[in-house]
């Protein structure tokens, strides 16, 4: 009798330890996404959007990776999510949805919904999120994953996001997080006038930087380079 | 003792040949920098073999045939087995930058790696500690075996699967361990084991327990799970694993550099994926030129902006997507040039009806040659020659080139391509860009160096570049370019939305204007590397980016130890990709080589009791030290000299690691008999040969530069021929000092048998890595200059020591 007290005390703490670590050093993740965004634009203010900031304190990491993977959930770096893919760096995803400067009336559309974590992000943010995935095992636990976790306004597809999705096109961001050798024209004409695509340009585990494209008034597509950190190539002196 | 040596060259051949393999192997399911780190270290096998025959010669020695059969058994076992296992260990190479536990299973699997080198190398220690008579015919047997075994495995790898050749090899151990003739009550279990191992082996050839498992982070694992993905095709050679993937559902778009602004999509096409990794594409082609529209808004298209139906030499035809671009933007006749026969075959033959019989055009003619030989060859001259985008941007980015010599984008070769360039014609080279740029930068200055070699005065005149937001091209004109052309240059970028990073008298307003970067940092650079401070800008630059030459023919190092702190303190920041992690896994690899051998080898060895004079093992230890340091630098060194003239890296491979070898091995069996007259003239037989090592070595230093340019243009079999003939004297030289000085030891001091088995794989193991460090930094003359510098620092430490030892009862 005394050991089962203890096995439910003891069980009773640790799902309590759980929930408090997790919430926990989520707080902590984001302080160090936030400190990091200064140290790169070299500032003491806040630099990323607070909303974005409150998205990423919000959204719980941890159920979009596997259960291997939650331990290290809330730390700053790409985790496997299975199926050769990753799920980025937290601060990596908060640059990126800092980029195209979400709006509350925001539809956007993502390529490569991946574990759904940043659709997830944007989804506190914007009205709606479509988003594509190629792989039918991802884009099956995603969509499944999105439902559970009550995020009514991400609608997912299997198939090729090369198209885009034109039938709820245009849209005022989108994000494309699956590799490609240029980028589809298609996306470029289902982008609003005034819209901000994001690309992560490197390989899984090494974002090399972030590729925003702009269409501007007179349908002029000016790309940006936005390195996520602060290198000047070159010493000052010998 | 026939027995013997037979049984001693079929291990030798067996385990040079697993080491080739487990290359192959680890560059198919990891990437080809780790597989070299775990294979330099797997090879302390051979040192711990040494200690381990130290600890345990009085049990080994009276069961001598035993041990050596029961040891080719394991190491037959060993090597199936660990083949198996090391590709079950969860490393994934790319998360070693975020994840310290990768180290552990790093470490897990060189352990695992490590087993079959031990056993081999017991076989043959055993050898040479329990018939110290023989040591120079165990030892001409271990290193014709080795010579062998080198060659055997390139012509089975063109046979058979990985895994199927390994399965050759384990059978050539048990053979060996079936060999030793046994009088023990051992040999009826030790048989039923070897022949239940050798039935496992056949059946497990119909299994697929062998399959390698790529990394499901390779390109090859990441497309084949998208919907509808199918692999149409596998080949495999010992140049590369050749997959063919179709993708009806989600097709395959590869275009790199495209415009934004481009109308056009990329026809069908196929993925080619080398080792797993590195796509290139074959595109469906009828005939219909408008079907490749997006071919004229790439950034490699700018060349044919400028030039009317030129003559094009393309250097890495691949799949063809660069013959389809020449093809589209109205070339007149193609050269292509592609080293991988397998791969010409896929567009010929294999899917020749998709790729539109491409290869039969009539103005197309396929070469199956290495480049760069190809270009020395060739008597014609080009009104462009291009050389393509082989490598994929992940590998770019990542820092894994680091270690491979690339003798495409040297200043030797960019002369040579220039050389065969018409009056008024274009070298263009297209390459991924980098952030902050790195081999673009590189290339500049290598063209710049090139150009200056060849008396050019103002090389800025004759450049142009512009870039995408992920590619660049470089033009480099046989001349100046005239206002006209920089016209058509800036208006091919402006209708693209490219930016123009270079071009003579270009303003720095006109730098930065489509993609646009925190700086011009192209433009700035580039203009730096063309100015007055130049080298001042090279030193300050936080990459390495000085040219790459034929004797440090690194262009995809970028390293400097300078930065390293700061890009450290950035990786958490997003500054990650600014690593360039292969030089430091080298750096990682010399340092657990060291710490790895001091506690495998030094410190066990150390716990034995010596029972020779003071100061003898100081010096023999040097002695065997050296020699194993020398040896390698050696050979490493002149198998790159030979890569070039022998133009495939293959040959070059197989022949002077074969040549070396064998040759090493007569020069050993020669030994006895050159120590019988040196001694006879009281001459040091050890001198003698280092005399010979370092005259040679010199000679060649010199000659064959010299030779090699001559005789560039011969047949590749006569220039095999010659390369044998010209490795023969200097690896005959090289063949004797082990020998003579195990030989010496055997008679004085036999105990340390062990000792100089153990510290010269020591040495080995540290000297593979060293090597090319050492390359990296100061160039392969330095490599073997250092070499001759051990080879008489061994001479000096031997010399005249066993002298009175040999008087001794």
């Amino acid at each position: 009798m005394k050991s089962a007290v203890y096995c439910a005390l003891l069980l009773a703490f640790t799902v309590n330890a759980d929930e408090v670590d997790y919430s926990m050093a989520r707080a902590n993740m984001v302080d160090e996404v936030q400190y990091y965004a200064t140290l790169a634009r070299d500032t003491a203010e806040d630099v990323l959007n607070k909303h974005v900031m409150q998205s990423l304190g919000t959204v719980e990491r941890h159920q979009f990776v596997p259960a291997r993977q939650q331990p290290f959930a809330y730390e700053n770096r790409p985790l496997p999510i299975g199926h050769g893919q990753t799920i980025s760096q937290p601060y990596i995803v908060a640059l990126m949805t800092d980029l195209i400067e979400p709006g509350r009336d925001f539809v956007v559309l993502e390529i490569g919904t991946g574990s759904g974590y940043q659709a997830a992000i944007l989804a506190k943010l914007v009205t709606h999120v479509y988003s594509i995935e190629i792989i039918e095992a991802l884009a099956d636990e995603a969509a499944a994953r999105l439902a559970r976790l009550g995020y009514d306004n991400v609608t997912t597809k299997l198939g090729d996001g090369y198209h885009g999705w034109q039938e709820h096109a245009p849209y005022d961001a989108i994000i494309v997080t699956a590799a490609a050798s240029h980028i589809p024209p298609p996306l470029v004409q289902q982008l609003k006038v005034g819209g901000r695509m994001i690309i992560p340009v490197g390989g899984r585990f090494m974002t090399q930087q972030l590729l925003l494209l702009e269409k501007s008034d007179d349908d002029e597509v000016i790309t940006r380079q936005i390195a996520a950190v602060r290198f000047v190539p070159l010493t000052r002196e010998r | 003792m026939r027995r013997l040596f037979l049984a001693t060259l079929l291990i030798s051949a067996a385990a040079i040949a697993y080491e080739i393999l487990l290359m192959r192997m680890l560059s198919i399911v990891q990437w080809h920098h780790f597989a070299y780190m775990i294979i330099s270290l797997a090879l302390l096998g051979y040192g711990a073999s040494g200690t381990f025959i130290a600890l345990c010669q009085d049990f080994l020695k009276p069961r001598f045939e035993l041990s050596f059969s029961i040891s080719g058994l394991l190491f037959s076992i060993a090597m199936v087995a660990c083949f198996v296992l090391g590709q079950r260990v969860p490393f994934n190479a790319l998360e070693i930058v975020w994840n310290s536990r990768q180290f552990f299973y790093l470490a897990v699997t060189y352990l695992v790696f490590f087993v079959p080198f031990f056993f081999a190398a017991c076989c043959i220690g055993l050898a040479f500690t329990c018939r110290p008579s023989f040591i120079n015919r165990i030892y001409f047997f271990d290193l014709l075996g080795a010579g062998l075994g080198a060659m055997l495995i390139v012509g089975l790898l063109f046979l058979l699967a990985v895994q199927h050749a390994l399965v050759m090899l384990a059978i050539l151990a048990l053979i060996a361990s079936a060999l030793m003739r046994m009088t023990s009550t051992a040999r009826k279990p030790l048989i039923v084991m070897q022949l239940a191992c050798l039935a496992i082996l056949l059946l497990g050839l119909q299994r697929d327990w062998l399959e390698m498992r790529t990394s499901e982070y390779k390109g090859l694992n990441q497309a084949i799970q998208v919907v509808g993905s199918n692999v149409l095709t596998v080949s495999s050679s010992p140049l590369g694993l050749l997959t063919v993937v179709e993708s009806p559902r989600v097709p395959f778009r590869y275009a790199p550099g495209l415009s934004v602004n481009t109308d056009f999509e990329p026809p069908e096409q196929l993925a080619v994926f080398t080792d797993g990794d590195s796509m290139s594409a074959i595109t469906r082609f009828d005939g219909n030129l408008d079907a490749l529209g997006y071919m004229g808004d790439v950034t490699a298209a700018l060349p044919y902006a400028l030039l009317h139906e030129p003559h094009v030499l393309i250097l890495g035809a691949g799949g063809g997507a660069d013959v389809l671009l020449a093809l589209y933007n109205g070339a007149g006749n193609i050269d292509a040039v592609e080293l991988n026969p397998q791969m010409t075959k896929l567009v010929t033959d294999t899917f020749a009806d998709f790729a539109g019989h491409l290869y039969d055009n009539e103005r197309i003619t396929v070469h199956t040659q290495e480049a760069r030989g190809f270009v020395a060859r060739s008597k014609d001259r080009y009104d462009l020659i291009q050389v393509a985008l082989l490598d994929s941007f992940a590998a770019s980015g990542s820092g894994v080139q680091a270690l491979n010599e690339s003798y495409l984008y040297t200043v030797e070769a960019i002369q040579e391509y220039l050389q065969h360039t018409a009056p008024g014609g274009m070298l263009a080279i297209t390459r991924w860009l980098k952030l902050p740029p790195r081999d673009n930068l590189k290339l500049v200055a290598t063209v710049r160096d090139a150009l200056q070699k060849m008396g050019i005065a103002e090389p800025e005149r004759q450049l142009a570049i512009i870039r995408s937001w992920n590619t660049s091209t470089l033009l480099v004109k046989q001349g100046k370019f005239s206002a006209d052309e920089i016209a058509v240059i800036t208006e091919f970028a402006r209708s693209r939305s490219f930016d123009t990073a270079f071009y003579p008298s270009m303003p720095a307003s006109a730098a930065n204007r489509f993609n646009l970067l925190d700086q011009p940092f192209l433009y700035d650079g580039v203009t730096a590397l063309l100015g007055e401070d130049a080298d001042d800008f090279v030193a300050r630059y936080k990459f390495h980016i000085a040219p790459a030459t034929d004797d440090k023919p690194y262009f995809f190092h970028f390293f400097k130890w300078r930065s390293l702190p700061e890009v450290m303190a950035l990786r958490k920041r997003g500054g990650a990709s600014l690593i360039e992690w292969s030089y430091l896994i080298l750096i990682a690899t010399i340092v657990q080589a060291v710490v790895a051998g001091v506690f495998l080898i030094l410190l066990p060895l150390s716990r034995i009791k010596r029972s020779w004079p003071q100061g003898t093992g100081t010096r023999m230890g040097s002695y065997f030290f050296l020699l194993g340091l020398a040896f390698l630098f050696v050979e490493m060194a002149f198998i790159q000299k030979f890569i070039l003239f022998l133009s495939h890296p293959l040959y070059a491979v197989a022949v002077v690691l074969s040549g070396f070898l064998m040759f090493a091995g007569l020069g050993s069996a020669c030994s006895g008999r050159l120590t019988h007259r040196a001694e006879r003239f009281g001459h040091s037989p050890v001198s003698i040969a280092v005399a010979g090592i370092s005259t040679i070595a010199l000679l060649y230093m010199v000659l064959l530069p010299v030779l090699f340019q001559q005789l560039m243009g011969l047949a590749d079999g006569t220039k095999i021929i010659i390369s044998v003939f010209l490795i023969a004297p200097l690896a005959f030289c090289m063949g004797m000092p082990f020998p003579i000085g195990l030989s010496r030891v055997a008679n004085n001091i036999p105990d340390f048998i062990p000792w100089a088995w153990g510290i010269n794989g020591f040495a080995s193991v540290i000297s593979a890595t060293l090597a090319t460090l050492l390359a990296i930094e100061f160039g392969f003359t330095a490599v073997v200059l250092l070499a001759l510098g051990f080879y008489i620092g061994a001479a000096a430490t031997i010399h005249n020591y066993f002298s009175p030892l040999e008087n001794r009862p």
